[in-house]
């Protein structure tokens, strides 16, 4: 078995009009046995940016905790707020370091640029290799499942309460076919003004 | 001690930190899972006035496609651009170390770098890591001397060929360079033997597909980067929509995070009250 299948999870990102979601499940598990349904792999770490780290769950812990050292040390010097695309670079640089000993994990990572806010998602390899579409990223334990959902429903310019629904039934129907996923999901709709955190209703077997 | 003033410099190269744990948890029947590699098609060509690098679009985590549309032609310098094939995190970073190398020897030499160097550069750099470092680049590029096409392998060893091919798709496109490639070819007999080039290794290798990129190195004049030179595979129209109607989700609690709308102000500086200069002693 996979480590990166170990605790299991699930997190996708999309890109909508002016604005972009992300989305997590709430699942902690040892393999088959579930220990929590109250941990999302989702983190803020700007006014609108966000990162999820799915994979090892001591790992998704350590890599957040650099990656908010190292943001904080950026922010200090610069005395400006992070743009998504430079965060994407600063996590790129942390996980290739460990190239020949990698940190289990695969990262999204999406956003609006506090500048023009433009919509942004990313995703990564657990060695850092960025890739920045057009549409949708997913990754984690059922992304083969989240690629099929995302590939189906997602179609450009939806706004953000059909982002939303988009989202949302991507990540559901995707982890109720995985059984190390689900329990519980949340969805972060990023806007210009403000955003929305939805805690999801999902089956919990 | 680390702090916000003298943050600690973190040791260049390599961290080895978490290797012992990953070897334990191998042992324990958990291997490490595998980087995305890219199953891929790069070519490049010398033609009359320079080089033409090209390129597919797929990167592939085993079967899965994982990026439909990957810039696989990376820049070097403004004379000489860099394909790369095999773990894609390898080929993006390892060209990203020698283009800023590249660009500090520009800078300290007052001069445009030549193609050898960065095909030296390279090969010291995949040869240290003994093929560790999953990195099979097509370089080209012109300088003085004209212009360059080098394969380089991951163990570091180079090849320098009027026409190249490498990756997965590197028999299909080596097939076409074979039967159709030519000293003194024109730019446009050069673009069409390149695209066709690569069209057979997105059609005729499953680890290459989506579009063609290309960019033109010219000995005269920068370079020309075409990027989705050509669309191989134009994706359908959707026909219906799988919209789900708004309250479909049901949602357990919500909460909204108000964002401030950054302002923006201008504070003119006012100039300051300066002396006349007899005033002074």
């Amino acid at each position: 078995m996979s480590i990166l299948a170990y605790n299991g999870g699930a997190v996708v990102a999309m890109k909508g009009q002016d604005c972009v979601a992300i989305a997590t499940d709430k699942r902690y598990g040892i393999q088959a046995q579930t220990v929590s349904t109250n941990f999302p792999k989702v983190y803020q770490m700007g006014p609108s940016l966000f990162v999820g780290l799915p994979g090892l769950a001591t790992d998704t812990q350590t890599v957040f905790q650099r990656l908010k050292f190292r943001m904080n040390l950026y922010e200090l010097k610069e005395n400006r707020i992070m743009r998504p695309k430079t965060f994407s670079a600063m996590l790129s640089n942390l996980l290739y370091e460990r190239r020949f000993g990698p940190y289990f994990i695969e990262p999204v990572i999406a956003g609006l640029d506090p500048y023009d806010n433009q919509p942004y998602v990313c995703n990564m390899d657990l060695i850092g290799c960025p890739n920045e579409p057009e549409d949708f990223v997913v990754s984690g334990t059922c992304s083969e499942q989240l690629y099929g959902m995302c590939e189906a429903l997602w179609e450009p310019n939806l706004k953000p309460d059909e982002l939303f629904e988009t989202i949302s039934q991507a990540l559901v129907n995707a982890a109720d076919r995985d059984a190390i996923s689900g329990w519980g999901a949340v969805v972060y709709i990023i806007e210009k003004d403000k955003i929305t955190e939805k805690h999801v209703k999902t089956r919990m077997d | 001690m680390a702090s916000v003033l003298a943050p600690e410099i973190s040791s260049s190269g390599f961290s080895f930190e978490n290797c012992q744990r990953n070897a334990f948890l191998a042992q324990k029947g958990f291997p490490a899972p595998k980087a995305t590699k890219t199953g891929t098609t790069i070519v490049g060509i010398i033609y009359a006035d320079g080089v033409i690098l090209g390129a597919d679009t797929r990167a592939t985590e085993n079967t899965v496609v994982s990026d439909k549309n990957c810039q696989k032609i990376h820049y070097l310098a403004g004379n000489m651009y860099c394909c790369g094939a095999g773990t894609a995190a390898d080929t993006e970073m390892t060209t990203q170390t020698v283009a800023s190398q590249l660009e500090l020897q520009r800078l300290h030499t007052g001069r445009t770098v030549p193609v050898e160097t960065a095909a030296t550069l390279l090969k010291r750099m995949l040869f240290r890591y003994q093929g560790h470092i999953g990195a099979a680049l097509v370089l080209g590029g012109v300088d003085r001397t004209g212009p360059h096409i080098y394969c380089i392998y991951p163990h570091g060893s180079v090849d320098k060929l009027p026409y190249a091919t490498m990756g997965s798709g590197s028999l299909a496109a080596m097939a076409v360079f074979e039967s159709g490639w030519k000293p003194k070819m024109t730019e446009e007999e050069g673009k069409k033997l390149v695209r066709d080039a690569i069209a057979a290794g997105i059609f005729n290798d499953l680890g290459s597909g989506s579009n063609v990129d290309i960019c033109v190195i010219r000995n005269s004049g920068p370079a020309q980067y075409l990027r989705t030179y050509e669309e191989a595979n134009v994706k359908g129209k959707k026909q219906g929509s799988y919209r789900y109607a708004p309250g479909t989700t049901a949602v357990l609690k919500q909460r909204v995070i108000p964002l401030e709308v950054e302002s923006v102000a201008v504070h003119p500086v006012q100039p300051m009250e300066v002396e006349p200069a007899s005033s002074r002693r």
